[in-house]
């Protein structure tokens, strides 16, 4: 499964990659969140691929048994989650404020940040 | 704990000489001149144990582990430059509150020069490399504050940074030649070093410690091609030149190549480079001093000459040399420094520096020209000044070279018969010549611009005749620090009528000579032509050229890396960050990428996996922003879908959550937004294409790479044993998310915190009207 989680993040990787470098500012949004996406499954693979035992004491048990999903990436990946939907919705609500302002979604042409 | 407080103290003092100054005003420099009159006398209390060959070295731990102490070492070489150092001192703060009386900067000044008081007793008498270095670089700084003095004229300025430049760049050179001596010694201590000093010889790379040490000092001591800072640094106000630029910190580097002369010297090299760059920059000092017309750059060449000659002295590296070496620095302090405080009187009471403007101060000026005059002679050689001494013992010294001592006598006659001329310049012909009609109001100066002066110069003729008071010992413990053989050094006046005799005889006759006629060999237009061909072939150009260039490449690389565009930043991030992992990722060593039991894959799972990629394609290819958006969706829902199918349902219900927030931020902005357009051309787009897909290929043989290897995680058994016991969780992530690692979280929400008061104010924030 590996193999295929690494084509996943690979395309992703240059998805996100690519829309960054575009002069809409719209399409960077874009790359960002597809960029945010393969760096949490690399975290992820990283911590190996686990099926169906997620880290959950079940009731009665004192303590996980193994095998176990790693829990350690799982909270840096909910983290990193929560933190990119805070940079997204910022970065979505300031590229609609700074064309309202500026009057353009070219990168190339935002100059000032005063209305022309 | 006392030789400590000596050196270190004049730093503190600095911090409250401003202070003292608005309190004191004009007693201001009397006051500060008692503190190093008084250390001036405290290290006198030295000059017993330095004759008797011995020396006191105090340290204190600094950073213990790389070998570096705050260490001090006293031995006759020290000395006498602290003696030098304070001595002078005290005269030169003395007349610098008479000269820039009134100067609304004068507590500044007081602040910076006591500084360099300070940083100097540090240089000649720090007992570690590293601790040396750092007073050197210190009296570097000081040196640019001073000469910047009058900071509001560009050529001050421009001078200053010549000179912290040229001697700075010096410096980092001597730094790493420093730290290599401490390699191939296993010491920075200088108790240690001297004692084995052939360690450095034999190492491999003594030739390249060498050259850095000889960088440094050669910057420092204004050799030839260095040399240009130092007529440059005459913009200083004349104390400062007299000082600084004279008496004690362009000695800094003739202090290094005599301290360090029994670690690196001996040798072919050191003979060969030390000795050829002295006989050069003594020459050149000397001729150049011939033709300049303002008084402080006449001085300045002619202090290139002598740092030149002492350069020469060490290079030759006989008894007899070292121990002209020393009078030469003793003599040369006092005359020199007699001079440049006469010129600084002189340009004070006739407001001219001009050579050509100058002439019958004398009536005016009596006890300032008395001043000139004995030191003149002393600097001329005239029995029965020191300086009579001292060029005997020159002469002797350059007669018995080791090698090519015909060309090296030659050479010196040459600079000492300029440097008599020199003497009358600057010395006699102010006062004695025709007066000038526009000298009407000449004056003679207050005592403070005197006393200096005179005590300098009287010291000379004083110690000319009665050597064995003060000079003597002094030389003795001096030389004795550098060649233990010599214990006892007598210098006297009358040598009687030998080949060292008939030299003095002739250089005087000619430098006279030279004096008289000096008018007819410069006539105005000659000397201007002169001037101006030497300054145009003068290494000085080089440096306005370097720094030009370095302007330009400054310039030149920002354009490249700094252009403004985002897109090539990342390109250039993401190139960098392919060529150096993909570099590592081929490198042997790393376990090699197998397939092995990597492609158990399921059905469902290959369908997620080939959604999110056809989905990222679509979102990367679309030209409808809604498809965009949506493909955007997608590909987040099959990311947690993955988390679900792979034991992280907690993952997953944040990411389905997080997902349709945002599509549905997204959906609710997207149509106040312009609609996509194809802004890049087409090759941009096939480059971008191009490099885009290189990087994720990489990023894919990365997590191969990563994966192929086994696993184990040590703290994953922890979270898995103590997540109940210690934290009352069964969901191990958020016992990690709250408890574990608490503050994290904390960290987050105070992210979120941030970006939604951002969010507040974009969109409620407007521009008033």
């Amino acid at each position: 499964m590996e193999i295929i989680l690494a084509i996943v993040i690979g395309v992703l990787y240059a998805g996100g990659l690519y829309m960054m470098k575009r002069r809409s500012i719209v399409k960077l949004v874009i790359g960002l969140a597809l960029l945010g996406h393969a760096a949490n499954l690399l975290i992820f693979t990283m911590g190996r691929l686990v099926r169906g035992r997620p880290p959950i004491i079940p009731t009665g048990a004192g303590q996980l048994q193994a095998p176990f999903a790693d829990p350690l990436p799982q909270a840096l990946i909910l983290t990193a989650i929560v933190i990119g939907f805070g940079i997204q919705a910022f970065a979505i609500v300031l590229i609609k404020r700074a064309y309202q302002t500026v009057g353009t979604d070219d990168l190339d042409d935002m100059k000032a940040t005063d209305g022309i | 704990m006392s030789i400590v407080l000596a050196c270190l103290s004049g730093f503190a003092l600095a911090v409250a000489s401003p202070w003292l100054y608005r309190l004191a005003r004009g007693a201001t420099g009397w006051l500060l001149a008692l503190f190093p009159a008084g250390l001036f006398l405290y290290f006198s209390s030295f000059l017993g144990t330095c004759i008797a060959g011995n020396a006191v070295y105090t340290a204190y731990p600094w950073i213990p582990t790389l070998g570096i102490d705050l260490a001090f070492f006293i031995d006759g070489l020290s000395l006498l430059f602290a003696l030098i150092i304070t001595g002078i001192g005290a005269l030169v703060i003395l007349y610098a509150g008479e000269y820039l009386h009134g100067h609304p900067h004068l507590g500044r000044f007081y602040a910076i020069i006591l500084t360099f008081m300070a940083s100097m007793l540090g240089v000649v008498m720090a007992g570690n490399l590293i601790t040396m270095f750092i007073f050197w670089e210190l009296t570097s700084i000081s040196s640019f504050l001073l000469i910047g003095f009058d900071h509001q004229r560009e050529q001050s300025r421009a001078a200053a940074l010549q000179a912290l430049l040229v001697t700075g760049a010096g410096g980092l050179a001597m730094l790493a030649g420093l730290l290599l001596i401490g390699q191939a010694n296993g010491t920075f201590a200088l108790p240690h070093l001297l004692s084995q000093g052939g360690a450095v010889r034999q190492h491999p790379l003594y030739l390249p410690i060498l050259l850095l040490i000889l960088l440094g000092a050669f910057t420092k001591s204004a050799q030839v091609p260095f040399h240009f800072w130092l007529p440059g640094a005459m913009e200083a106000p004349t104390p400062v030149s007299a000082y600084l630029h004279s008496a004690t910190m362009v000695k800094a580097g003739v202090y290094l190549l005599v301290r360090l002369g029994p670690v690196l010297g001996g040798t072919e090299a050191w003979h060969y480079l030390v000795t050829t760059a002295g006989a050069v920059t003594m020459v050149i000092g000397a001729v150049l001093a011939l033709w300049q017309t303002d008084l402080k750059r006449i001085l300045a060449y002619s202090t290139v000459s002598t740092l030149g000659t002492l350069v020469l002295l060490i290079g030759l590296d006989t008894s007899l040399s070292i121990k002209a070496a020393m009078v030469f620095l003793l003599v040369h302090a006092l005359y020199k420094g007699a001079l440049f405080l006469v010129a600084g009187a002189v340009d004070h009471a006739a407001g001219s520096r001009d050579i050509t403007q100058l002439g019958g101060l004398a009536r005016a000026m009596p006890i300032t020209a008395t001043a000139a005059v004995l030191a003149a002679l002393s600097m001329a050689g005239f029995p029965p000044m020191l300086g009579f001494i001292n060029k005997e013992l020159l002469y002797e010294a350059k007669l018995q070279a080791p090698r090519a001592s015909e060309l090296i006598t030659t050479l010196g006659i040459l600079a000492n018969v300029a440097l008599v001329g020199v003497a009358g310049i600057v010395g006699v012909k102010p006062f004695f010549s025709k007066r000038h009609t526009t000298l009407q109001h000449a004056h003679e100066v207050a005592p403070a611009l005197w006393i200096g002066p005179l005590v300098l110069a009287g010291w000379g003729l004083f110690n000319g005749l009665w050597p064995d008071v003060l000079v003597n010992p002094l030389i003795t413990a001096a030389v004795n620090a550098v060649q233990p053989e010599i214990t006892s050094v007598e210098l006297k006046l009358w040598h009687g009528i030998n080949p060292v005799f008939g030299l003095s005889v002739i250089t005087v006759i000619a430098g006279v000579g030279l004096f008289l006629s000096h008018d007819l060999w410069f006539r105005e237009n000659w000397r201007a032509w002169l001037l101006q061909t030497t300054s145009r072939i003068s290494p000085q150009r080089l440096y306005e050229l370097g720094l030009v260039g370095l302007n330009k490449l400054a310039r030149a690389q920002t354009r490249l890396l700094q252009n403004g565009y985002l897109r090539y930043y990342l390109l250039t991030i993401v190139a960098t960050t392919i060529g150096l992992v993909g570099y590592t990722l081929f490198m042997p060593g790393l376990p090699t990428v197998t397939t092995e039991s990597k492609l158990d894959i399921l059905v469902h799972e290959g369908v997620i996996a080939g959604i999110i990629i056809l989905a990222t394609i679509m979102a990367v290819t679309t030209r409808s922003r809604l498809a965009a958006i949506a493909a955007m969706g997608t590909v987040g829902y099959g990311v947690a879908l993955l988390y679900i199918l792979f034991s992280a349902p907690d993952l997953a219900m944040t990411q389905f959550a997080i997902e349709t927030l945002t599509v549905i931020l997204f959906v609710l902005v997207i149509y106040r937004l312009p609609r996509f357009a194809l802004l890049s051309s087409t090759p941009a787009r096939i480059r971008d294409a191009l490099v885009a897909l290189l990087a994720g290929g990489m990023m894919s043989l990365l997590v191969l790479a990563a994966v192929a290897g086994p696993f184990q995680s040590h703290l994953a058994p922890y979270f898995a044993a103590h997540s109940l016991d210690l934290a009352k969780g069964r969901n191990v992530v958020n016992v990690i998310l709250v408890d574990f690692r608490g503050f994290d979280t904390l960290g987050e929400i105070t992210v979120l915190s941030v970006a939604a008061l951002g969010i507040f104010a974009l969109l409620k924030l407007r521009k008033e009207h």
